[in-house]
């Protein structure tokens, strides 16, 4: 039996440019893990995940019990949302969402009655090597997990690749690369055993050959941990994998890239090509889920930075304020200038500490003004390439730049915009201080909205030309009925004996007939005559939309920081 | 508490343009002390006077398109240029010329079209081409080096000369001037003399024009620095003169008395000023690794066509200037395989 104690001697493959950036970790990984006390209020966000909002099934003024399901999830890629503690609900109303753009979404909000008092969970399904497959996704799904690396994508989709697929490998990614967060390193320290038994039914769902653990080679402690727990479970074929530490090889494409040498197929997920990938966290929540009927409620989260006093991690309720965290943390220092949900690199500002933490939130950055520094005015590109040289995915960023400063969508996706992963390596080096990034995300926004803004264009002509059709039906059937009543007046006093029926029906039929050869000729010309006068009509609308979101930019104010200074530089 | 909002990422930016041209211009200090050493004091007085008409050219015009001219002229590009110019013009050039050179490079060949990261051609080269071409003579009136040089020129002599074109009692333009290596070769072999006769010239060195020959090495030393910072990477230089060392061998091995041997070519000229600081040059380079592979080595053959076949002794300048030319359209055929896709779109 191969056991995963062995030092790893696997080969492992590159990934084109990457970052060796200051990791900054230590700060954080000083005390162990504490649980952060149940705040007086929590805010619950329905959408926590990707894919549709979940339906609330309470109302405002019901007792709620810990682990009660609060709101279900709508349409298969969701997720349900449970109430982190026992107390009354307040309020089910818009609430501040940690969003890069400050939004605020529909929040269950609880008051605590610190009683903590669980709701009857589910029975534990220990004996799952027996049970349905069938009856472990479910219950993952019923649990409301979902990826907790930071992508939050549904956990219930990712276990059911469907039965023409082939899972080769499973991959556990406890890559952890970027700077400052530490929360899965704290995790795989401390619960080493909880991932490798969410790892062991992971394994029982997709029956993969291989189980690759990867964590970056400057967390020897996790690595031990993780090595001993793979050694005690007796599983073959897992194994525990240092990898280089390279930003971003935590990114899930770089790490099977890293891992197996295989690339995941552009615009496709890595099932295509037999692999699946999921985030330690993940994996002890899956354990949580089907081991003891817990719901995912709780998280590990750092709060870290020159911002706060005493960095530390802390295991947290969904629902809590940023604001509870970081007073957990010793409070703000003096240093404080921007707080960052995440990390340095793909993070988030946040506006206000009053947003709550969500399952995807696995850092709190208190930076200093010296680790994220403005980034200062934008000069133009001189296209010195660095930005290339350090691209993850291979990418030309000076060029998805040009263009999507040009506002040339099109070229922009001709040069792959659509790969950009937003790992950040780019704007990172780039001796020019352009916030590369923003300008992706703005041309994948405006792609986004224009695609759509072509489907809905598309669905009205296709909805015009049927009405048209219909009318012009109805119209020539009406006609029709009209000639055959006068027609038959006519008749009537010259040939009064004759079989009405008889002398009527092939005349109707040809004069239907006639009808609607001539209606379908005139839909024909229709479609012929309003098709390119609708296509026309297309650009302009764009155009005016483009126009408009452009406008909405320049008065939100990140945005102000990269029209304008970059305009008022090279314009 | 409320707090700005930026976009990631967040991070102290560890390059500026500004020290990215520093650190060209330190990598060009070697080559400098080196064209002193063997040329005199004008190369220095050029790169002081050019400076200044640089910067106050970009100033002025930037004034006059109504913007702040601070921090275009702290990013030190037009010092760059300045200086690129005038370790490639003769030592001795008459000051009016290089102030039509740097007129020409930052107000038409930069500003004009945008100013800095906007400009396709190379302004330093194309002042110098400007300059070849309107004004031959003085722009091919090289000095001797120091160790031909019977009449080498102090400090305030050569000042004298390059700002009131008077020359020290006694002397002569003749007297004082000499044309460059490359030059000479072409006469020569114009006239039908063979290698080995020209080579017996006391002009010659090693493997190059005595004196010319080792300035190149001290382009190349700085050229390593800026490789070791990674401010330019190894593929238009090492393509270029690949390129150019190829092509040169062949034909030397075609015809030895026609056609000097490989090292002539490489330690003439700007051959390593061009492969190392001119043809990198990012704005008007090319941006992709296997266009600049494709670019370096156009430009190596070209100087080569050039310089045996053409109507100027170098070509380095012209070189990079056909190139610039053609860089955006090599760029877009030469796009790298993206990860996740089979090959690059345009291959
Ligand atoms: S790093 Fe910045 S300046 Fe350099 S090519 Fe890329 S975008 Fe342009
Ligand atoms: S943000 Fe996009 S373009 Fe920039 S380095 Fe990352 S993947 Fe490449």
């Amino acid at each position: 039996m191969h056991k995963a104690t062995s030092v790893s001697n696997r080969k492992l493959f590159h990934f084109h440019g990457g970052l060796h950036l200051p990791d900054n970790k230590s700060q954080s990984t000083g005390d162990p893990v504490r649980k952060a006390p149940i705040p007086a209020r929590l805010i619950v966000p329905l959408q926590q995940h990707i894919g549709e909002i979940a339906e609330p099934l309470v109302t405002v003024g019901e007792r709620v019990l810990k682990g009660q399901l609060i709101a279900r999830a709508q349409g298969y890629i969701s997720a349900p949302v449970h109430a982190p503690t026992s107390g009354t609900v307040a309020d089910i109303a818009e609430h501040l969402i940690p969003h890069p753009s400050g939004l605020t979404g529909l929040c269950v909000v609880i008051d605590s009655d610190c009683r903590d008092e669980w709701i009857d969970l589910p029975e534990p399904l220990t004996s799952y090597h027996n049970s349905d497959p069938a009856e472990l996704r479910e219950r993952i799904r019923q649990s409301g997990i979902v990826g907790l690396g930071g992508a939050a994508f549904p956990t219930s989709v990712k276990i059911n690749p469907g039965p023409e697929t082939w899972i080769k490998t499973l991959i556990i990614n406890g890559a952890e690369c970027e700077p400052y967060i530490t929360c899965d390193d704290m995790l795989m320290r401390e619960h080493p055993q909880r991932i490798i038994s969410g790892i062991e039914i992971l394994m029982h769902l997709l029956k993969p050959e291989r189980v690759l653990v990867g964590i970056e080679d400057n967390k020897p402690e996790a690595i031990g941990a993780m090595r001993e727990a793979a050694a005690s479970s007796g599983l073959t074929g897992l194994e525990v994998v240092p990898i280089p530490t390279l930003y971003p090889s935590g990114g899930e494409k770089q790490l099977i890239r890293v891992l197996t040498g295989k690339e995941v197929p552009s615009g496709a997920i890595p099932a295509k090509i037999g692999i699946v990938c999921h985030n330690v966290g993940t994996a002890a929540a899956i354990a949580d889920a089907v081991l003891e009927g817990k719901p995912l409620i709780s998280r590990l989260v750092t709060v870290t930075g020159e911002g706060v006093k005493t960095p530390a991690n802390f295991e947290v309720l969904i629902g809590t304020p940023a604001r509870n965290l970081i007073e957990l943390a010793g409070d703000y220092t003096s240093k404080i200038s921007k707080l960052i949900l995440g990390g340095p690199m793909m993070g988030f500002t946040l506006n206000d500490d009053a947003a709550p933490i969500t399952k995807a939130a696995n850092c709190l950055l208190a930076a200093s003004g010296h680790e994220a520094p403005d980034p200062g005015p934008a000069t133009p590109c001189i296209r010195c390439g660095q930005c290339a040289a350090v691209c993850p995915v291979n990418l030309l960023p000076q060029q998805m730049y040009w263009y999507a400063r040009a506002k040339d969508l099109e070229k922009t996706q001709e040069y792959h915009l659509f790969d950009c992963i937003e790992c950040g390596c780019c704007s990172h080096v780039c001796p020019a201080h352009i916030p590369l990034v923003q300008y992706y995300r703005y041309a994948k926004t405006e792609s986004w909205a224009q695609e759509q803004e072509k489907q809905k264009a598309e669905q009205a002509r296709k909805r015009h030309e049927v009405r048209v059709a219909r009318l012009e039906r109805l119209e020539a059937e009406r006609q029709a009925k009209l000639r055959m009543k006068k027609e038959a007046l006519a008749k009537k006093p010259a040939a009064k004996k004759s079989n009405d029926a008889d002398g009527a029906d092939p005349k109707k039929a040809a004069i239907e007939a006639a009808m609607k050869r001539a209606a379908e000729k005139k839909a024909k010309l229709t479609e012929q005559g309003v098709a390119p006068q609708n296509t026309e009509n297309l650009t302009p609308a764009q155009q005016a939309k483009i126009d408009q979101a452009e406008t909405r930019r320049k008065a939100s104010h990140s945005a102000t920081t990269v029209t304008d200074t970059t305009e008022s530089q090279d314009g | 508490m409320r707090f700005a909002t930026i976009t990631s990422p967040h991070t102290e930016r560890p390059n500026s343009v500004t020290w990215t041209m520093l650190w060209v211009l330190i990598a060009l200090i070697p080559g400098t002390i080196a064209m002193t050493w063997y040329f005199g004091w004008g190369t220095l007085i050029n790169i002081v006077f050019a400076s200044v008409v640089a910067v106050t050219s970009e100033a002025l015009v930037l004034k006059m398109r109504g913007r702040n001219p601070i921090p275009e002229i702290k990013d030190l590009s037009a010092v760059v240029t300045a200086v690129l110019f005038a370790l490639a013009v003769p030592p001795l050039l008459p000051w009016w010329l290089t102030v039509i050179g740097m007129v020409f490079a930052i107000i038409v060949v930069k500003q004009l079209y945008g100013g800095i990261g906007y400009n396709p051609f190379n302004p330093a080269m194309a002042a110098y081409v400007l300059l070849l071409v309107s004004y031959p003579i003085p722009m091919t009136s090289w000095v001797p080096p120091e160790m031909l040089n019977q009449h080498a020129l102090s400090f305030s002599q050569t000042l004298t000369l390059i700002f009131t074109g008077s020359l020290p009692a006694g002397l002569t333009w003749d007297a004082l001037s000499m044309a460059t290596p490359l030059d000479v070769m072409r006469t020569q072999l114009d006239l039908n003399f063979t290698l080995g006769e020209i080579k017996n010239s006391p002009l010659w060195g090693d493997f190059g024009g005595l004196g010319w020959e080792w300035v190149g090495n001290w382009y190349l030393l700085g050229g390593l620095l800026l490789l070791y910072k990674r401010i330019i990477s190894w593929h238009i230089p090492v393509a270029m003169i690949g390129a150019l060392v190829v092509i040169a061998m062949l034909f030397h091995i075609i015809d030895q008395d026609a056609h000097p041997f490989a090292l002539f070519h490489v330690f003439s000229g700007g051959t390593i000023l061009g492969a190392f600081f001119i043809a990198t040059d990012p704005v008007s380079a090319c941006t992709t690794k296997k266009g600049q592979l494709i670019y370096g080595a156009s430009i190596g053959v070209l100087i080569y066509i050039i310089r045996t076949w053409g109507g100027y002794p170098d070509a380095v300048a012209f070189s990079v200037l056909l190139l610039n030319m053609a860089a955006p359209t090599i760029d877009y055929y030469t796009q790298p395989r993206v990860f996740g896709h089979e090959r690059s779109s345009h291959d």
